[in-house]
């Protein structure tokens, strides 16, 4: 998804990467997490291109992913999927403990919460489900946001409600998801906020073209767009 | 999903007033529970979930033993256990020993287990008034609708609704205060259970050293359905079974938490049989129905039985988003909300509405409250993954198969999905950045237009990531 | 046999056999805070009070049965067997009816009385809650019919909560056929979510705390 549709994260990301001194690569055979079918209950596909990311990712020591979605399917699902065979099973739990969320990686690997960003806004912190309930991420992106010069952090009531994206669910139940998008907005623009940041790029598209369709000026980053803006 | 289903829900999102009783009826009860769970009100709340799912766990995992521990002790005392598979066999049991009593009227408290088998439509079918003594359910009865909410059944309806059914029902004026229509209710409810022959409740728990039943409540009918007629059956899911009666402590403690955000109901009426020599008042015979009608077929599966330990308390009704937007009629069958989306496949098969399990944008915010720990998500994809396989056997849903194929097949070929890649952005309008309302028509394909109805889709980027990084490079 | 039946799919689902021996269930902790009376006491009057239940404190039976008498002015009333109401000399107030034992005739005072009076076999500090025991002493329907209940209970009967109270009673099934929790008056919010209190049970509750 950051790589058809937004790529300014993907970009974002490695260059605040870069910035704090690591080496980024980007293994160009790398096409997806198998979510969407596992998600849509097609388990003998969504194994199929696991299998591809395990192969893909084999050897890289650290992986940084720009979302808790997909973060999470790997940390929690790849082992589900390969349950009887034990010897991609050892695989998966290697890789396990190779991957992390954006955000993740920076306060608790990189160990860093100011990265030297600047940007003059005022934001509300959208806290994805799958980051949320999945990877337990609550702090680390709001850490992060409080060393943002200039930025000023409001929180939605609630902030912790599902945006209604759910992968196929926005398509299949689109009526259903468009209302809970709906919701979400209302606690947005009750914040007054210019801004909305997350760590999901699906929640962002979700909202963004909620908010779009709504003719709301508000717009979505993704925290590693704003932790690279200077 | 059926057509009955997108239905459903399309009619509930577009009325408005209803969305309004819903979100606001859930709020109450979800920032209730939040409140009395927090760290300050229950320190160590997540050890009791720990402690209750354990428990619900041992029981489960050893059914058997439990159901006969518990009919042993309901024996000792002069009480009855029948065993019964499903909704006929309960109402044959009722109807004849009714028939033996010469009853005639019977008063029930509230029990979704008997919902699940229409225990009401049955009996009035064989010429027994069985009358309903929970406000909400007694309203539901006159509307002769399911409940709406496991804890709420008449979540719904306003006081208007309510003047006219009982105008209608009970030819008294019409009467919109809600205190004063509580007291007619009150009033006419009294009658019935002073007059009953048989008085019908569920259980909340069954316990199976006491061999007692536990019920939970806030009005007091049940209390009187089970202490002013002779006869009182408990009809209750055979999942109901705990141990001891201390493991009472641990589940009391965390249901009205978590269903109302009160500390304890107003009533908790830990029951065991009739009443004993010398008590001056209470039924005469008592009788446990334990019931399967399914509940066994949940429980070869590891993961899945897990269902089975629901205690009925209606937190994760309260904090879905889904649930919160299409209420409880949306649902095809007496359970609603993430519980019902689990257990209704099960009891009823994948096939009976394949939609279900995907009603949720798995956000998992139901087995966050679940005082049990039911990992609801998980159950939620599995049934997906059911559903899917049920499909392929029946060859339905091919081209969703083909695309999800096609998706696979990309998804491993790198050059390939960059290639379709390069095509699909081509395709699509934009290129001043401008978020987008529609596309032409090669790209409109049922999902774009899905998306479509309800909000705008990205512009394609000029350059994907990958063009980008290798001119990087 | 349904019963045999049940139990065997049961058995075959869990890969159990018939009489198999079952580990112990999870032990439960049943943690006793450690709370003076005097804090109990607080702690039940407060949670009680927020139900809109009345909390009285008196040192004496004498000032216990004046309560009563002040509370029932005017007013029928049935009083339950119990010794200690007996010990304050409230069964024997103008107005009431006691030493009641025959069903029928409980029945038809309790649904004809304004007010319901007892005594209680235990009370709960953190949630406000009286624990009734039915028994020759104590009919259920004294404190269910009337719409206005009264307990008059000593102090002493005042535990720190449920975990005391299952400690003490590990086996209520061996004493009588009901014990009730009873925490504040009876109360429905299933039209529109406005609370209205005294829908079947008593709308109002009183507890007076010897001691």
């Amino acid at each position: 998804m950051v790589d058809q549709l937004f790529p300014k994260v993907g970009m974002a990301m490695a260059s605040v990467l870069e910035q704090l001194g690591y080496q980024v690569d980007f293994p160009e055979n790398q096409t997806c997490c198998g979510q969407p079918a596992f998600n849509s209950g097609y388990r003998d596909e969504a194994r199929t291109v696991a299998r591809h990311f395990l192969k893909t990712f084999e050897n890289y020591p650290r992986i940084v992913v720009p979302s808790g979605s997909c973060t999470s399917m790997i940390v929690h699902h790849f082992a589900e999927l390969f349950r009887k065979e034990p010897q991609t099973l050892d695989r998966v739990h290697d890789l396990e403990k190779r991957v992390f969320e954006f955000s993740t990686f920076l306060t608790e690997i990189a160990r860093v919460e100011d990265v030297g960003a600047r940007l003059d806004e005022v934001v509300t912190f959208h806290d994805g489900c799958h980051s949320l309930r999945e990877l337990g991420i609550r702090n680390a992106p709001r850490r992060l946001l409080a060393h943002v010069r200039g930025l000023e952090l409001r929180e939605m009531q609630p902030s912790e409600e599902c945006c209604g994206f759910g992968g196929t669910f926005a398509v299949k139940f689109a009526e259903l998801s468009g209302a809970m998008a709906r919701t979400k907005l209302d606690a947005i623009l009750e914040t007054g906020a210019s801004t909305v940041v997350s760590l999901d790029p699906s929640c962002l598209m979700q909202i963004q073209g909620a908010l779009s369709r709504a003719g709301k000026p508000v717009r979505t980053l993704h925290l590693a767009e704003v932790l690279a803006s200077r | 999903m059926s057509v009955e289903f997108d239905r459903k829900i399309h009619d509930t999102l577009g009325d408005a007033n209803l969305q309004l009783a819903i979100y606001t009826s859930t709020a109450r009860l979800k920032q209730g529970r939040i409140a009395l769970v927090g760290d300050e009100a229950l320190p160590d709340y997540q050890e009791l979930r720990t402690q209750a799912n354990a428990i619900k766990k041992h029981t489960i995992e050893n059914l058997d033993h439990y159901l006969e521990e518990f009919e042993r002790n309901v024996v000792a005392r002069g009480g009855k256990v029948v065993y019964c598979k499903d909704g006929t066999e309960v109402s044959d049991f009722i109807l004849g020993l009714a028939k033996e009593r010469g009853a005639r009227l019977i008063v029930k408290s509230k029990s979704m287990t008997t919902e699940e088998v229409d225990l009401n439509e049955r009996l009035e079918h064989h010429g027994l008034e069985s009358v309903e003594t929970d406000l909400g359910e007694y309203i539901m009865q006159l509307a002769h609708e399911k409940p709406y909410h496991i804890v709420a059944p008449a979540l719904h309806k306003t006081r208007y609704d309510v003047a006219e059914l009982f105008t209608r029902n009970l030819h008294v004026p019409n009467e919109t205060v809600i205190e004063k229509q509580t007291m007619l209710a009150r009033r006419v409810l009294r009658e019935k259970f002073l007059a009953a022959d048989i008085g019908i409740s569920g259980a909340n728990f069954l316990v199976a050293d006491s061999g007692a039943i536990v019920l939970v409540e806030n009005e007091g009918n049940a209390r009187l359905t089970t202490s002013a007629p002779k006869i009182h059956i408990a009809v209750a899911g055979i999942e109901k079974v705990i141990p001891r009666a201390q493991d009472l402590a641990v589940f009391l403690k965390l249901l009205a938490r978590s269903a109302t955000g009160q500390l304890l109901s107003v009533y908790t009426s830990f029951l065991a049989g009739a009443r004993r020599p010398g008590e001056i008042d209470g039924p005469d015979e008592f009788y446990v129905i334990l019931l399967d009608n399914g509940r066994t077929r949940l429980l070869p599966d590891r993961e899945k039985r897990q269902t089975l330990y629901c205690i009925r308390c209606g937190a994760c009704l309260n904090t879905c988003p889904v649930y919160r937007k299409i209420g409880g009629h949306s649902f095809p069958w007496v359970y609603s909300g993430p519980i019902g989306a689990i257990l209704t496949p099960q009891f009823m098969g994948v096939s009976h509405e394949p939609g279900l399990p995907f009603a949720s944008s798995l956000c998992g915010a139901c087995g966050e409250v679940c005082p049990v720990k039911i990992d609801i998500p998980k159950i939620l994809l599995d049934l997906r993954s059911d559903v899917k396989k049920a499909e392929a056997r029946d060859g339905q849903n091919r081209l969703e198969k083909l695309a999800f194929r096609v998706f696979a097949w990309l998804m491993t070929h790198p050059r390939l999905y960059e290639m379709a890649g390069r095509i699909a952005a081509s395709l699509a309008p934009g290129g001043d950045g401008k978020w987008i309302s529609s596309v032409p028509a090669p790209l409109n394909l049922p999902p774009v237009r899905a998306w479509l109805s309800q909000r705008d889709l990205p512009p394609p980027p000029a350059q994907s990531f990958r063009e980008q990084w290798r001119r990087r490079q | 046999m349904i019963r045999d039946h049940i139990l065997h799919r049961i058995r075959t689902a869990l890969g159990r056999s018939a009489g198999q021996a079952v580990a112990d269930p999870p032990p439960v902790r049943l943690v006793l805070p450690d709370v003076d009376p005097e804090a109990r006491v607080r702690s039940f009057t407060l949670r009680l009070e927020t139900l809109a239940g009345k909390v009285h404190r008196v040192a004496t039976k004498e000032e216990a049965r004046a309560l009563v008498a002040a509370a029932i002015e005017g007013k029928t009333a049935v009083a339950s067997n119990a010794p200690y109401l007996a010990e304050c000399g409230i069964a024997s107030l103008p107005g009431v009816e006691s030493g009641i034992t025959g069903r029928d005739r409980m029945q038809e005072r309790c649904s004809a009385v304004d007010v319901g009076i007892g005594s209680a076999d235990y009370m709960l500090a953190d949630t406000g809650t009286l624990v009734m025991l039915s028994s020759a002493q104590e009919a259920r329907l004294v404190s269910l019919l009337p719409p206005a209940h009264i307990a008059v209970v000593p102090l002493e009967r005042m535990l720190t909560g449920l975990e005391e109270l299952f400690t003490l009673l590990p086996r209520p099934a061996e004493l009588t056929s009901s014990m009730v929790l009873i925490t504040g008056p009876s109360r429905t919010a299933d039209i529109e979510q406005i609370l209205v209190r005294g829908v079947h049970g008593p709308g109002q509750i009183t507890v007076i705390l010897v001691g």
